[in-house]
């Protein structure tokens, strides 16, 4: 039939346009059964010499370290001290609380826009962990806890949400577009996928200069589509920078969910084998795989060995921002029923089962996050939040050029600033 | 008649081509079944389905150029850039590709796409949520560049644009999508309902690109303004206590020269209103257009009132935006001088 069809010069059947539709909508059940879990321990761990082309399975399975019970087992166990996992925790504990009071801060209208990383804490604060503290970051905006893993003061970053007189970004960004050179986390675009590449770029140049720092980018699943996603996987390729590139696979680019982005005919980890580059998939609400698997990429890099693409798996807790209402366009209990759980409640309970923590002492720290969070807020708020309080107004024209250019003064002058 | 704001005015524009003409489709991020960040394509997948308004990738060169090729193909295509700001990675499949098409090809291949993208400040969406990008447009041969201020203007320009058969960049100001703005932040918000231009029929109509509007007739200065600035420059030219007659530019390339030009002469004097950065900005090139063509009848010399040449500041919103006091100086400069 399709041969004499196509003799005919006709196809065998009418075409027709292929759109990509989820799993359910509101008022669909939730339903995670296509995805595939292997057993937490049951996927190997190379050698960081290992041929690319060797483990190209990496990218298709999950890494997974914490079990059911909460136990940790197989290969990729970082076999970390009990006192790095009590940190990790606070950071992510601390991490939340921040967000929660920051959304609700938004919410009573103290400044425009806030978003949080939810579920996805593991993500940015076991790879913190694994790095060192000079490793230059490049983040999205969903990796606050970056900043909080390497002790940037909560305050500040609140001066900067509330854009007032203490903000260090002068005013001049968005809430929670951060940025610290001391901190090694660089300024935050809001466009999407430009500082990707940028962070091969900074790898290239420690390779250059002979330097032992490498960089980490994290990218979220949806914007692997910009071509600079796929800029940054040749360049990493080609010149073996230096650079971890972390894509974070949350689910959902705000309403789209991950087949929008081709996530339902391959991996996100699988872009990394048609550059030539290692890539592993690994369970980002486990922080004990997150850690493994950034310090199996960190050493590749400090040998001189390359760049490694990480797709951490993991789901969007809660709305894309302040902005968002995921009610309208997702199943109301995805939340709860995501496979792979949360992250705190992960390591909280790998922490029990090793007995080097309880629930009177994990009480005791969501207290103590909710004070500190509780006192760095009233600190920033006595000097006032958005409108209230601001950097003065001369900062807008400062910065767009080293040197202000006589338009440049004509026009500070002109708004009498 | 019904009324609508300029979101359900566009939508309404939207749903008019799909039922119309099995050509047109709509794609860009967000756009399907969620209906588009600012509701603009909101139920036009439940009614028409989903090969004919569906989710983008996030990926705004391929976006356009994906368009380029429907349209090549003979569809019409209308993509929705989610912010004017997010434009960039389209740049070159507009500039390089959309725009010369039909020149380098004599005619045999066209890119017949409008692409929409809401556009400019005033709601607190900092650097990247803010930007007016018009004259990166407008700078580029065989682009069309169309900005509607009212819901009326919306719709009819809309349907103007998707039957158009060049490419147009459809800007929409974000500001006044839920209410007309007048510059004065500190006041409640008017809902369009209160606006004549509100009243939109139901069904197809069209306002020709490439005519302006006269939105106040005046008879000793000329105000040149599209956007968000039509209504700051309304509110300006009434508090000045000026005889301003006010022109909504509607379609900024191709430009309507004539009434521009009618009106200068008439008033002599010409004051120039936008939110985009001042150097090499629209307001530039009207400047030199009017000096061309209006020269001898210029009483004082043109005023450009401008967002500053700096990014959209997050806690400087209303000290960058140019706002009435700023109109309004502008306003007696000219009447001074
Ligand atoms: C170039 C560009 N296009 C579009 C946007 C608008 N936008 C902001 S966040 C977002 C979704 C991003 O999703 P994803 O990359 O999966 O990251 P997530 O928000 O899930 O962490 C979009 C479309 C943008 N910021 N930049």
């Amino acid at each position: 039939m399709v041969d004499t069809a196509l003799k005919r010069g006709r196809n065998a059947v009418v075409l027709s346009l292929h759109i990509p539709e989820p799993e359910g909508r509101p008022g669909d059940p939730a339903d995670f059964s296509k995805i595939k879990l292997p057993e937490p321990g049951e996927v190997r761990r190379p050698p960081i010499e290992v041929e690319p082309a060797e483990i190209r399975d990496l990218a298709f399975t999950l890494i997974r370290v914490l079990d059911r019970e909460g136990r940790a087992v197989g290969p990729w166990d970082p076999r970390l001290p009990a006192e790095t996992l009590r940190q990790g925790l606070r950071h992510m504990v601390l991490t939340r609380a921040y967000d929660d009071r920051m959304y609700r801060a938004q919410r009573q209208g103290k400044t425009s826009f806030y978003m949080k990383c939810t579920g996805e804490e593991a993500v940015a604060i076991a790879a913190a962990q694994a790095l060192e503290f000079d490793d230059m970051c490049f983040p999205t905006y969903r990796q606050q806890g970056l900043l909080v893993a390497r002790g940037y003061a909560l305050v500040d970053m609140m001066h900067q949400v509330y854009s007032n007189a203490r903000d260090p970004l002068k005013g001049r960004q968005l809430p929670i577009m951060y940025s610290s050179r001391q901190f090694g986390f660089f300024s935050i675009s809001g466009n999407l996928g430009t500082q990707y590449g940028q962070a091969v770029g900074w790898a290239m140049a420690s390779a250059y200069k002979g330097d032992s720092r490498i960089a980490a980018a994290w990218i979220g699943e949806g914007a692997t589509a910009e071509g600079d996603f796929h800029n940054a996987l040749t360049f990493a390729s080609v010149y073996r920078a230096p650079v971890i590139l972390n894509i974070v696979n949350n689910q959902y680019a705000i309403s789209a969910f991950h087949g929008i982005a081709g996530g339902q005919r391959s991996t996100f980890a699988s872009r990394g084998i048609g550059y030539g580059l290692p890539a592993l998939r690994v369970d980002g609400n486990d922080y004990l795989a997150v850690y493994a698997a950034t310090a199996w990429a960190a050493e590749r890099a400090r040998s001189n060995l390359g760049a490694t693409v990480i797709e951490l798996y993991t789901y969007r807790a809660e709305g894309h921002s302040t902005s968002d209402d995921p009610s309208r366009y997702r199943p109301q209990e995805e939340r709860e029923r995501w496979p792979l759980g949360d992250p705190i409640n992960r390591l909280k309970q790998h922490l029990i089962a090793i007995g080097a923590w309880s629930e009177a002492q994990h009480k005791a720290l969501e207290a103590e996050c909710a004070e500190a969070v509780r006192a760095a807020l009233k600190e920033a708020e006595s000097v006032g939040t958005l409108g209230q309080s601001r950097p003065s107004a001369k900062e807008m024209f400062e910065d767009v050029y080293k040197e202000m250019p006589w338009h440049l003064r004509r026009q500070r002058q002109e708004a009498g600033v | 008649m019904p009324t609508m704001n300029m979101i359900q005015a566009l939508n309404s524009a939207l749903d008019v081509k799909l039922n119309d003409d099995p050509n047109v489709l709509i794609f860009g991020e967000d756009v399907g079944y969620f209906g588009g960040v600012f509701r603009v394509t909101e139920g036009l997948q439940k009614k028409y389905g989903a090969t004919r308004c569906f989710d983008a990738p996030i990926a705004e060169g391929g976006i356009v150029a994906a368009a380029i090729g429907m349209g090549a193909y003979g569809l019409r295509p209308v993509v929705e850039i989610q912010f004017a700001d997010y434009i960039y990675p389209a740049y070159d499949q507009l500039v390089s590709e959309a725009a010369r098409l039909r020149y380098r090809s004599a005619g045999d291949f066209t890119a017949p796409l409008t692409v929409r993208s809401p556009y400019g400040g005033g709601i607190f969406g900092g650097q990247t949520h803010s930007q007016s990008v018009e004259a990166l447009f407008t700078h580029v041969a065989g682009l069309k560049t169309v900005i509607p201020s009212t819901p009326y203007d919306a719709k009819g320009l809309l349907i103007a644009a998707i039957e158009d058969d060049d490419p147009v960049i459809f800007l929409e100001p974000k500001r006044i999508y839920n209410g007309p703005f007048d510059g004065h932040h500190e006041r409640p918000v008017q809902p369009w309902s209160k606006h004549p231009a509100s009243e939109v029929p139901e069904g197809r109509y069209t306002v020709p690109l490439g005519q302006a509007a006269v939105v106040r007739e005046g008879a000793d200065v000329t105000v040149l303004a599209y956007g968000t600035m039509v209504h700051v420059a309304l509110a300006s030219a009434a508090e000045a206590g000026v005889d301003a007659e006010v022109i909504d530019l509607r379609t900024l390339i191709p430009l309507d020269i004539e009434t521009v030009q009618a009106s200068v002469k008439k008033t002599g004097r010409c004051v120039i209103v936008h939110e985009a950065t001042r150097t090499s900005g629209f307001g530039a090139e009207l400047s030199a257009l009017v000096q061309e063509h209006c020269f001898f009848h210029l009483e004082a010399p043109i005023e450009r009132v401008t967002g500053w040449d700096t990014p959209y500041p997050h806690a400087f919103e209303w000290d960058y935006f140019p706002g009435p006091a700023r109109v309004i100086a502008a306003l007696r400069r000219v009447m001074e001088g």
